[in-house]
């Protein structure tokens, strides 16, 4: 969920910058401190048979363009619906479909409990990500449901209003962005209709639970200069029908707090400033009910910085280091299946970017476009720290994997090797580097690595990694 | 279920429907066109327990039943809970009653929660019995204001007659029942009427749930809505509710009502009760 999300939003502000060049904003707004911000319309209606007032519809790069129109054959009630006919996993003019119904204008939306409207699909399927809030902007009041699920039959949904207070000039009156199942090139296309779409004040929304980190107690390490985020941020209201309705919502929906403002602080984003040395519990609430849920950060103060690699850069090929240019990587966690990993590469601690990775039982990291030729490469570098005190039977295995000639994954040409380091190696919070002999790794090939695998079977949760590149000597 | 919302009066045509005397057996005639109904004709208090003092029900009127039943199986229904008078499921704070659910091991049972009954205690034959509740919600959250005959030791269930004057399945946070059992008529085909709330809920507020009883009819309202009467009519039976009733309050977990609670269901949850009012 948090992935999924967090890809989502990387992918909208991608999409912002790249989509604002795209797509024309009609009409010209200019923010001003004499606005009259008790004026916006109370208008909820957002496509009843048509476009209600100031409602534009502005598609994202790369999605499907024309992958929305307005259907006068098939609707639940009126004359017109909204059609959305999703691509195909392969479609050139874009693999997706998704945009964002914003009224630039801006509504005042304090008067109701939630977005409704009646769907269905020409298969049971399910709608990747739909809600509001996102208006290609700061989308301070993004809400998203993940995954809904749509059936043949018309059905409404009902998406609650994390907290209604704070829509008095909302701009995003809907979006949703979903594409062919399964994901994947070989993914099929479908098509839903959404009819009657509003916002309504049904007096029904209640029961409000929110949550951060998930609703769980989490206990993180950070440094001096780190900046993490409070993630997981959900609120559940229990709806008419009994059912317990969970959507994801933006930070700004949340006052967050720190029970220890000399060890860090966090602000409307929910992004923490460590400031020293010590342990603070960030909580939340929302709309005056505290959110289940917290981050227990512990800072162990100044950070200590892997050593600064010093081998030129001619004889080094980079894949992860502040000392060289990189390679591109496509990502440093797959999150691949049984895989309990997370993090990733965000951690920045006064530009030293390091990656951490917390729950650590296996994580791959890729880089395959273009893969890395190190025939004449002799050794493998990577620095190494866990805050973990070692065990015996604890172990870090270095897995590097080749997709040979066809550059891709498969095909019946890949090999990859490992070396094991056992709990002798290893140190608690102390860099270990370790410089291994890529011969070592007992590869028939190397002159298509993609991969390295951390493997631990969990024996060591979290690794600070940092400084990977092979070089030769 | 199919449900008749008929406009009523508002409380001051209430009283002046009383002040012109207006008969307690004078009950319009329920119909689906616009007549105006009369919700209550009864304004003599005669029991008025408001909850306001103390932290324990009054003894003089309420007495506890401990427990999961006389047959160890949840009182008949397969409900989950062992009812205590413990504090933490039955005290006075704040201006309510509070009757609280908790999931916790307890004599066997995975949930606590409590029955207030006022059985030799406060029995009345006919009357304006109603309660201002505001209920827990949640799967197999099952609160209930009801009356048992008070000849039930010698004429057992159903043969002795109940009232439901207000049951809710906490998976249906808009809607409760209002319910008759007796002899030919119980348990599943008990005579029985859904209310539905429009863009309300009832674990968000407090609402009245009451009925007036007479010789020939029990009526049922929620709030000021008249939503069903009951006569003899339309019971598959004996009529059985021309003799005293006393009064049950209590918070069921699970049941053949409802189900039992789920992975998502909340606890502790609370029914407060504001007060109960008989009137003759």
């Amino acid at each position: 969920m948090n992935s999924a999300m967090n890809n989502s939003l990387i992918k909208l502000k991608q999409l912002f910058f790249f989509g604002s060049g795209l797509v024309l904003l009609s009409g010209c707004w200019t923010p001003s401190d004499e606005v009259d911000f008790a004026g916006f319309p109370q208008n909820g209606d957002v496509f009843l048979d048509g476009f209600s007032g100031g409602l534009e519809y502005l598609p994202f790069a790369g999605s499907k363009l024309n992958a929305f129109q307005v259907d006068d054959e098939v609707f639940y009630q009126g004359t017109a619906s909204m059609r959305f006919d999703v691509p195909n996993g392969d479609d050139p003019d874009g693999n997706y479909a998704g945009a964002i119904f914003p009224d630039f204008g801006g509504r005042d939306l304090t008067g109701f409990d939630a977005i409704t409207f009646w769907a269905k699909g020409n298969s049971a399927t399910t709608i990747d990500e739909i809600g509001f809030g996102n208006y290609f902007g700061d989308n301070e009041h993004l809400v998203t449901i993940l995954g809904l699920r749509l059936s043949t039959s018309w059905q409404k949904f009902v998406i609650p209003i994390p907290d209604p207070t704070k829509l008095s000039r909302e701009q995003g009156l809907f979006w949703y962005s979903t594409g062919a199942k399964p994901a994947g090139l070989a993914g099929q296309g479908y098509t839903f209709w959404i009819d009657e779409l509003q916002f309504e004040k049904l007096g029904t929304v209640a029961q409000p639970r929110p949550a951060i980190m998930n609703g769980a107690d989490v206990e993180e390490t950070s440094f001096t200069g780190s900046s993490p985020s409070v993630i997981g941020l959900t609120q559940t209201f229990n709806l008419a029908d009994g059912t317990n309705q969970t959507v994801s919502a933006a930070p700004s929906y949340f006052s967050f707090s720190s029970s220890n403002g000399s060890v860090a602080t966090v602000n409307e984003l929910g992004v923490i400033s460590v400031l020293g040395q010590g342990t603070t519990t960030i909580t939340a609430s929302l709309g005056g009910v505290p959110a289940s849920g917290s981050l227990i950060l512990t800072s162990t103060g100044a950070f200590d910085a892997a050593p600064t690699p010093t081998r030129s850069a001619d004889n080094v090929i980079s894949i992860f280091s502040d000392a060289y240019e990189n390679n591109p990587v496509d990502f440093f966690n797959g999150y691949w299946t049984f895989s309990t990993t997370q993090g990733q590469d965000d951690l920045n601690i006064a530009g030293d970017n390091v990656i951490r990775y917390t729950a650590l039982n296996f994580v791959g990291i890729e880089f395959k476009a273009p893969t890395v030729d190190a025939s004449n490469m002799t050794h493998f570098h990577v620095d190494l720290r866990t805050p973990e005190g070692i065990d015996p039977g604890d172990f870090i295995r270095v897995e590097l994997g080749d997709f040979g000639p066809d550059n891709a994954f498969g095909g019946g040409n890949d090999v990859s090797g490992s070396v094991t380091f056992g709990s002798s190696s290893l140190r608690t919070d102390e860099w270990i580097s370790l410089d291994i002999p890529l011969s070592s790794f007992g590869l028939g090939s190397r002159g298509n690595l993609a991969q390295i695998i951390f493997v631990t079977d969990g024996t060591v949760q979290e690794l600070l990694v940092d400084n990977m590149y092979f070089y030769s000597e | 279920m199919k449900m008749n919302r008929i406009p009523l009066f508002n409380m001051k045509s209430i009283q002046a429907a009383v002040k012109v005397g207006l008969s307690l057996t004078l009950i319009a005639t329920l119909t689906q066109c616009n007549d105006t109904q009369v919700v209550t004709t009864l304004t003599n208090v005669v029991l008025d327990q408001s909850f306001d003092e103390g932290t324990t029900p009054d003894a003089g009127v309420w007495t506890y039943d401990i427990g999961r039943g006389p047959n160890g199986d949840g009182w008949g229904n397969n409900e989950l809970q062992y009812y205590t008078d413990r504090p933490e499921n039955v005290r006075i704070e704040g201006g309510n009653l509070i009757i609280t659910a908790q999931e916790e091991l307890f004599e066997g049972a995975g949930y606590t929660s409590a029955r207030l009954l006022s059985k030799d205690l406060f029995e009345q034959q006919y009357g304006r019995f109603e309660a201002r509740i505001q209920l827990p919600w949640g799967q197999g959250i099952w609160p209930a204001f009801w009356m048992l005959g008070a000849d039930i030791d010698e004429n057992v269930w159903p043969g002795a007659g109940e009232i439901d004057i207000m049951e809710f399945r906490g998976q249906t946070p808009t809607t409760i029942v209002g319910s008759v059992h007796g002899p030919g008529y119980s348990a599943g085909e008990a005579i029985s009427k859904e209310f539905t709330l429009t863009n309300d809920r009832f674990d968000t507020g407090f609402h009245v749930f009451g009925i007036e009883w007479g010789p020939d009819y029990i009526n049922y309202y929620v709030d000021d809505v008249l939503y069903n009467q009951i006569t003899p009519e339309d019971v598959t039976g004996d009529w059985v509710f021309d003799k005293p009733f006393f009064i049950l309050i209590n918070l069921a977990i699970g049941g053949d009502f409802l189900g039992p609670p789920n992975e998502e269901t909340v606890f502790p949850q609370q029914m407060l009760i504001d007060y109960v009012r008989v009137y003759n």
